[in-house]
């Protein structure tokens, strides 16, 4: 029986499809069998971010409604023969499952799958409720923001009312550089606001937006600070103790990259 | 004809009046004094814009019946707006009541969105994050940071404090009177973590902060240490 673990936010925008998408490709590159699920019903991402989008025949609401099979409606990823991912329907709203339907198709998953990882959409509303109905873990994605805290803040509240107990935290797209200046909120504040168990950092990088935009999570790429903090990520939730990357020594090397790479201006 | 006692005193307060009538006279000439006050004698500053007006009768007994009767008087100047009617050994007896009981203990933490709750004082162990709140009859106390928003005396007891190890509230309110910290309190977010627990009180019907050291020159009612 595999562990069905939801990525949620409270607020839009912080990463929660990003950070999806990058630690389900890490644990398929750790040889783990994956699952991804979009319940962002209406305003789907995560296939568009996988590259899959071209794929789609049938979606999570032809499932929850019998209209297919689980396996027909499974994509294979493009990459990894262990991945697989359970699109979210764009013509319907949140309204057109309920929480029992996803847990039934979770529990199926988790028959199958070690990892099935749950794409929440942003809101604390039925899309979250019907998001967490069947996830056993929970990974909340902030950034260090006031903004996207107080709404980390409150998911977790919720979380901690709900039967997905201690969830664990993902503070994304730091810019340490703007944390030294104390312009950005640093780790620690996060943490010390939130109180909750700390599962990884990712320092803002450029190179995730443009995989995203080809189709090709972060991950992939092996030179990327981005990706190396997803790869952490993904060995913390198999049980290994990674440290935290270190974000005062990014600023000489990010740049090297980025002169290499020629990303930099 | 005998020299005539004042049996009613009117003092103006910042948003209205109050009445303080004689505690011991006979509740019919204290009745009498009221319409006579009101139709002859201050009949002038009595009318015009609309007034609201407290009324406070002392350590007299008035069953339910006996304040409607002053309350028929008062309603019969129409620009007179009646907010309060009390005595003050109810007020005192009430708010007494809730001091004295004893401090519940709760832990945990009160995140974005949550309120808690509780009849009488609270001793709370734990965090309230911005957006959250806790809200009491009594007082607060909170070993941890008051990040959030706390309402102390919630049903009006201006006697109750609110404490707090890291007292940096989004806003405090203690029974009717709201506060919040200055906009750009430089001190305190320059220096995030010096901190000494801290209370919050009412001082003629404004909010202060005191360290928690001196809240025995405050309260007499907590059991104050002497030395020995």
């Amino acid at each position: 029986m595999g562990e069905a673990i939801v990525v949620t936010s409270g607020k839009g925008g912080v990463g929660k499809t990003t950070t999806t998408a990058n630690i389900g490709t890490a644990l398929a590159l750790l040889g783990k069998k994956v699952c991804l699920v979009d319940t962002d019903i209406g305003l789907r991402n995560l296939d568009v971010v996988m590259g899959l989008e071209n794929r789609i025949i049938y979606d999570i609401c032809d499932v929850a409604d019998g209209r297919c099979r689980l396996h027909q409606a499974l994509v294979k990823d493009k990459r990894f023969e262990e991945l697989y991912m359970l699109p979210a329907a764009q013509t319907k709203d949140k309204n057109a499952v309920s929480p029992d339907q996803i847990r039934d198709i979770i529990l199926e998953l988790k028959s199958e799958f070690q990892y099935v990882l749950i794409d929440c959409p942003a809101g604390i509303e039925q899309g979250f409720k019907n998001a967490i109905a069947g996830a056993d873990q929970a990974i909340v994605v902030t950034t260090p923001e006031n903004a996207a805290v107080r709404d980390a803040d409150r998911v977790i509240g919720l979380l901690e009312g709900s039967h997905v107990t201690s969830p664990k935290l993902v503070v994304n797209r730091i810019r340490p550089n703007m944390v030294k200046a104390g312009e950005m909120l640093d780790v620690d504040e996060v943490l010390q606001v939130l109180n909750i168990d700390l599962l990884g950092i990712v320092p803002d990088d450029e190179m995730v937006i443009k995989a995203a935009n080809t189709g090709e999570p972060t991950v992939m790429n092996p030179d990327s600070r981005a990706s190396i903090a997803y790869r952490n990520i993904a060995r913390r939730i198999q049980g290994d103790t990674v440290p935290l990357m270190q974000l005062d020594e990014k600023k000489g090397r990010f740049n090297l990259f980025k002169k290499i790479f020629g990303v930099g201006r | 004809m005998s020299i005539k006692r004042n049996l009613i005193t009117i003092k103006g307060i910042k948003d209205g009046l109050v009445f303080r009538l004689d505690e011991r006279c006979d509740l019919e000439e204290l009745l009498a004094e009221l319409r006579d006050m009101l139709e002859n004698s201050h009949q002038a500053i009595l009318s015009g814009p609309l007034v609201s007006i407290d009324v406070r009768f002392g350590e007299r007994d008035l069953s339910d019946e006996q304040k409607l009767q002053i309350l028929d008087v008062l309603r019969s100047k129409r620009n007179l707006l009646v907010r309060s009617i009390e005595g003050s050994k109810s007020a005192e007896l009430r708010e007494n009541a809730v001091l004295r009981t004893p401090v519940t203990t709760m832990s945990g933490m009160v995140r974005s969105g949550q309120v808690l709750r509780h009849d009488g004082n609270l001793l709370f162990l734990g965090d309230v994050n911005p957006g959250g709140s806790i809200v009491c009859t009594g007082d607060i106390y909170i070993l941890g940071a008051l990040r959030g928003m706390a309402h102390a005396g919630s049903e009006g007891s201006e006697h109750a404090i609110v404490g707090a190890s890291y007292l940096a509230p989004t806003q405090l309110r203690i029974a009717e009177v709201i506060s919040r910290p200055p906009d750009n309190d430089e001190e305190s977010s320059a220096h995030p973590h010096e901190t000494q627990m801290e209370f919050a009180y009412l001082k003629d019907g404004q909010m202060q902060i005191d360290k928690m050291a001196n809240i025995a020159r405050l309260r007499r009612d907590l059991n104050v240490f002497k030395g020995v």
